[in-house]
């Protein structure tokens, strides 16, 4: 931990050069396997959290001989403590547009959505201003591309992308059994194409610059720059677009308070990183990295000392409890026996062996979840109740 | 066939068709794997998580149900991680279950109570989260008992309600904690388009969907010296029963089914069959009827194609989705409802009995003939024409209760006056069967001659499919009915209300031009209606459709027309078909109701 380290910062997303129709009619006008290698060489993996690799997904969509396709730019940021992608629709539409439209022009898709969150409802009138202008331009260079905005109704759970299928398709927001997976049997069953807001952004930058631009940035497994939502107890919240790879230990000493106890990195699905392991972690994708790398979808919150970890739990608990979708049983009841399991513990109705049951119900969680969110309630439960037991028992 | 994949499981190696499933292809190689919310019946749902397994170099466990295999997967079903994560996931079903076995309806036949045994959960550590709800027990159907405390969300009734019925009264409302299985509005179910099929009992694998039995109210009314309690058996029960009483499915069991109901008590034991004929009679002359009207009277107010109306769960479907179509709808009651009217007037005047004292029960393959039973039209003898409707679930306990040793009874016979039946009587217990029954009896009143199918098997109209179509030319019909002469007359068969929506659609359409169609609202018929034994699953039923049809097939009579006891009630009593008494007692009218 020096003290003379600065973060590496990036200025790519937001800088806006209002170039978006160059760099369109320049993309569309590359063969599209060109297009797919640049995006694959930058090693850009998904900024939603779960880093898949942007550019394999877009390839096997390609790759699909379905005369119907779509593209759909995930704006469902509904991860408590994320609040990066309505920055992005607001600052910068005409590049997540843009992109949109080249993942529709590499794939074959001719219909792109943007699935927004309920709670963004503001959002909408200048977005459609955006995209009536966008369409206009699309026109004038004959590109046959259209874009609608579909607006979610506030459940986190659409957030995953085949709820977010069901719920646009008119039906009630479950994960559905994968495989099959999006690339080949999406939205109305046809090859789907679907980025996070962030990701398409990124394409943007990496249609515009080149791959190796983006891929100079970051540390191996962990390439190019992301956009961070630091919130909690900091003298500086907001967003900042920093490359990947920083430890941890270098992001509280730029964003802490001094007294920071912990940090929970992606959210409330995301782990909690105790003061004694900040130095160790390294944010990025999971790789041959030395010591823990936490991928995230970009939400840093910081506590200190005078937060109760049980509080933050309990809070989180009640989260999941609430947005669970209910249809799988590890996740429907388990967060209910996490959820009221903890407050036993507190209250001494439960003796402190209970939590290790508990961790153990976490993992089954883990194992067992239909999707994403069941799967990773066990991140912050585990690594709450591991590090700060004490607070949970007094 | 499709391309063969190899697989391993547990060490296993095992060869299946592209496409298999891992459930699938494990059941194939004799290995159980145990499920909640998997049913043959149903679409893939994935839900329960019960059915996880392990796949080499995996961290995360992939339900068997909904992972198809792929080349070289090795599988384990009954690793470590896979017994506790298993474990676990029974122990929190347990815990937001209301496990009151003892005093549940279904305790001995529920699918989670034997995961329980099966995984010994003998420490419910997890914190018992019915008390955090506030459940309520719907008892507002006559039909179905819906106690949301008993659910465990595996959504099978929904997928049953949607997909075999395409009625949707139930359906998942809420997430997380608060997520439960309710209806339009979380209106009881009475007041819902739910059509009391019972379909949703059938495919429920805990007690949280039930029948609203009886049992007591029958014990009690034959226990009363002053009253004559007279059973009337449906064609179906005689097929399903047998399961209950540990038989393969498949059996028929009709001389000992007599035999114990009247070791039960009942005053006489008689047969709905002898009503199915009735109804062949009735409907068949209707249809003639219909027809003469058509082709000859030229009357444009006639309602072709004219449908059963045997079935009182399809009855409550179009009374809700197509009330304007009502009047396609024959206007002969039920079996059940004939018989029914008859008891409490022809068989009181003929056996000198005083109608008020006579106690009228029925044993049916259905729930929804509980509903049926308590419409207020249904008073045509003076009285409630039928007082109670037990299923065949209910019969099985009522047997079990009074220690009969099923298996030892002599056959016996049903009692006369309204014990007869033919052949044709008893296939309308299967999908098919009343189209088959009255294209016997109808072919032969036009033409003199019978049917021209080999045995009279009709077997263009038997089988599985959910919608079958048949034609039968008339040929030198009898100087009567020589305006139907050439004319081919279009049938249409159709069971599970999914199926029958999608008839009804193509009528609505102009692009059905069908004379004659049986609607069937259970999977099957009543064959696998939701009042016979659980489970129920396509091979079942299938067997159940066999037994049926040997039934038909080993009957000297096979044709309703032919029944002595039909010839003596038109002789005696009702004196034709459509008549005046006929009209009073065997006729109905129906009722349009809203689609909410």
């Amino acid at each position: 931990m020096s003290t003379s380290y600065q973060l590496k910062r990036a200025d790519f997303i937001f800088k806006n050069e209002n170039d978006w129709e160059e760099v369109l009619s320049k993309s569309i006008s590359r063969p599209a396997h060109e297009l797919i290698n640049e995006l694959i060489s930058s090693e850009l993996k998904g900024r939603g959290g779960a880093g898949f690799p942007t550019g394999l997904k877009w390839k096997v969509s390609a790759e699909d001989t379905s005369d119907v396709k779509y593209v759909i730019c995930n704006a469902d940021e509904g991860e408590p403590g994320t609040f990066k992608d309505r920055e992005i629709l607001s600052m910068v539409p005409f590049k997540v547009l843009t992109a949109i439209a080249i993942c529709g022009y590499v794939t074959g898709a001719k219909e792109g959505y943007i699935y927004l969150r309920g709670e963004y409802h503001f959002l909408k009138p200048e977005l459609n201003k955006a995209i009536k202008e966008f369409e206009y331009y699309c026109k004038e260079i004959k590109f046959d591309f259209s874009i609608k905005i579909f607006m979610g109704s506030g459940a986190y759970i659409c957030g995953e992308e085949t709820a977010l299928f069901e719920s646009m398709e008119g039906k009630r927001g479950e994960p559905r059994n994968k495989p099959p997976y999006p690339t080949t049997f999406g939205y109305m069953g046809k090859p789907t194409v679907i980025n996070n807001v962030e990701t398409l952004a990124h394409t943007y930058t990496i249609f515009k610059y080149g791959s190796k631009r983006f891929y100079d940035l970051g540390v191996q497994y962990s390439r190019g720059s992301k956009l961070f939502s630091v919130s909690g107890d900091t003298p500086k919240p907001g967003i900042y677009e920093l490359e990947l790879g920083m430890s941890l230990a270098d992001f509280v000493e730029e964003f802490g308070d001094d007294d920071t106890k912990a940090v929970q990195v992606g959210g409330a699905s995301g782990f909690l990183v105790p003061r004694k392991r900040f130095a160790e972690t390294n944010i990025g994708f999971q790789g041959k990295l030395v010591g823990i790398s936490l991928p995230t979808g970009g939400s840093m919150m910081l506590f200190n000392s005078s937060r109760s970890m049980f509080n933050v739990l309990d809070n989180y608990l009640n989260f999941f409890a609430e947005e669970s979708c209910g249809q799988c049983t590890p996740c429907r009841v388990g967060c209910q026996q996490l959820l009221r399991g903890i407050k036993a513990v507190k209250r001494g109705e439960k003796n402190a062996q209970y939590l290790d049951k508990m961790l153990q119900l976490a993992e089954t969680m883990q194992y067992t979840a239909k999707c994403g969110l069941g799967q990773s309630v066990a991140n912050s439960f585990s690594s709450i109740v591991e590090n700060f037991r004490e607070e949970m028992i007094y | 066939m499709g391309k063969k994949l190899k697989i391993t499981i547990n060490g296993e190696a095992v060869e299946i068709v592209k496409g298999t499933s891992i459930l699938e292809a494990a059941r194939q190689a004799g290995i159980i794997i145990p499920t909640l919310c998997y049913h043959k019946d149903l679409c893939v749902s994935g839900n329960c998580r019960v059915c996880v397994v392990e796949l080499a170099g995996q961290k995360r466990l992939s339900p068997a149900c909904a992972t198809p295999c792929e080349e070289g997967m090795e599988v384990l079903t009954n690793s470590y991680k896979v017994r506790n994560s298993r474990k676990h996931i029974i122990e929190l079903l347990l815990s937001e279950h209301n496990a009151e076995c003892t005093s549940c309806y279904k305790n001995g036949n529920c699918e989670l109570q034997s995961l329980a045994s099966e995984y010994k959960i003998m420490n419910q550590d997890f914190i018992h989260l019915v008390p955090f709800h506030n459940y309520t027990i719907d008892m507002f159907s006559p039909s179905i008992i819906k106690d949301d405390s008993k659910c465990i969300r595996c959504q099978r009734c929904v997928r049953t309600c949607a997909e075999l019925q395409g009625v949707n009264a139930l359906t998942m409302a809420y997430k997380g904690e608060h997520a439960k299985i309710t209806t339009f509005f979380e209106k009881a179910m009475n007041d819902v388009v739910c059509t009391n099929c019972g379909q949703c009992i059938n495919h429920c694998p805990t007690g949280a969907l039930v029948e609203k039995n009886y049992i007591e109210e029958v014990w009690t009314a034959i226990a009363d010296k002053n009253k004559h309690v007279v059973i009337q058996t449906a064609p179906a029960v005689r097929v399903g029963l047998g399961e209950e009483m540990g038989l393969d499915p498949g059996t028929r069991v009709t001389g000992k089914m007599v035999a114990s109901l009247k070791r039960l008590g009942f005053d006489a034991v008689m047969d709905t069959d002898f009503t199915a004929d009735l109804t062949i009679m009735e409907e068949g002359t209707e249809l003639l009827t219909r027809l003469k009207q058509a082709l000859v009277d030229k009357d444009p107010n006639v309602k072709l194609p004219m449908a059963t109306s045997c079935s009182p769960g399809w009855i409550k479907f179009i009374e809700h989705m197509y009330p304007e179509y009502l009047g396609h709808l024959s206007t002969c009651k039920s079996p059940q409802q004939m018989f029914g009217a008859l008891v409490k007037t022809y068989y009181a005047k003929a056996r000198n009995l005083d109608p008020d004292k006579i106690v009228s029960v029925s044993v049916m393959p259905c729930t929804a003939k509980k509903f049926e039973a308590a419409r207020p039209e249904m008073h045509d003898s003076g009285y409630r024409d039928v007082d109670y409707v037990l299923t065949t679930r209910e019969l099985a306990i009522m047997i079990k209760q009074a220690g009969i040793d099923f298996m030892r009874l002599e056959d016996a016979h049903f009692d006369r006056l309204m014990g007869e039946s033919t052949g044709a009587a008893v296939i309308f217990g299967s999908t098919g069967g009343v189209m088959e029954a009255a294209l016997r009896t109808a072919y032969e009143l036009v033409t003199g001659r019978e049917v021209p199918f080999e045995n009279l098997n009709i077997t263009a109209v038997r089988g599985i499919e959910g919608i079958r179509e048949a034609s039968i030319k008339i040929e030198n019909p009898l100087k009567e009915w020589s305006f139907l002469e050439g004319v081919q007359l279009k049938c249409a068969v159709a069971h599970g209300l999914v199926n029958a929506k999608s008839v009804m659609d193509s009528i609505v359409s102009g692009a059905a031009d069908y004379h004659f169609i049986e609607f069937m609202a259970c999977p099957g018929g009543c064959l696998g209606g939701g009042g016979q034994p659980i489970p129920t699953n396509p091979e079942i039923r299938a067997k159940r459709a066999a037994a049926i049809y040997a039934e038909d097939s080993g009957m000297p009579l096979r044709k309703s027309h032919e029944n002595p006891e039909v010839a003596k009630i038109y002789k005696d009593f009702l004196f034709s078909p459509l008549g005046e008494k006929s009209h009073k007692l065997l006729h109905t009218k129906y009722t349009a109701r809203k689609r909410r």
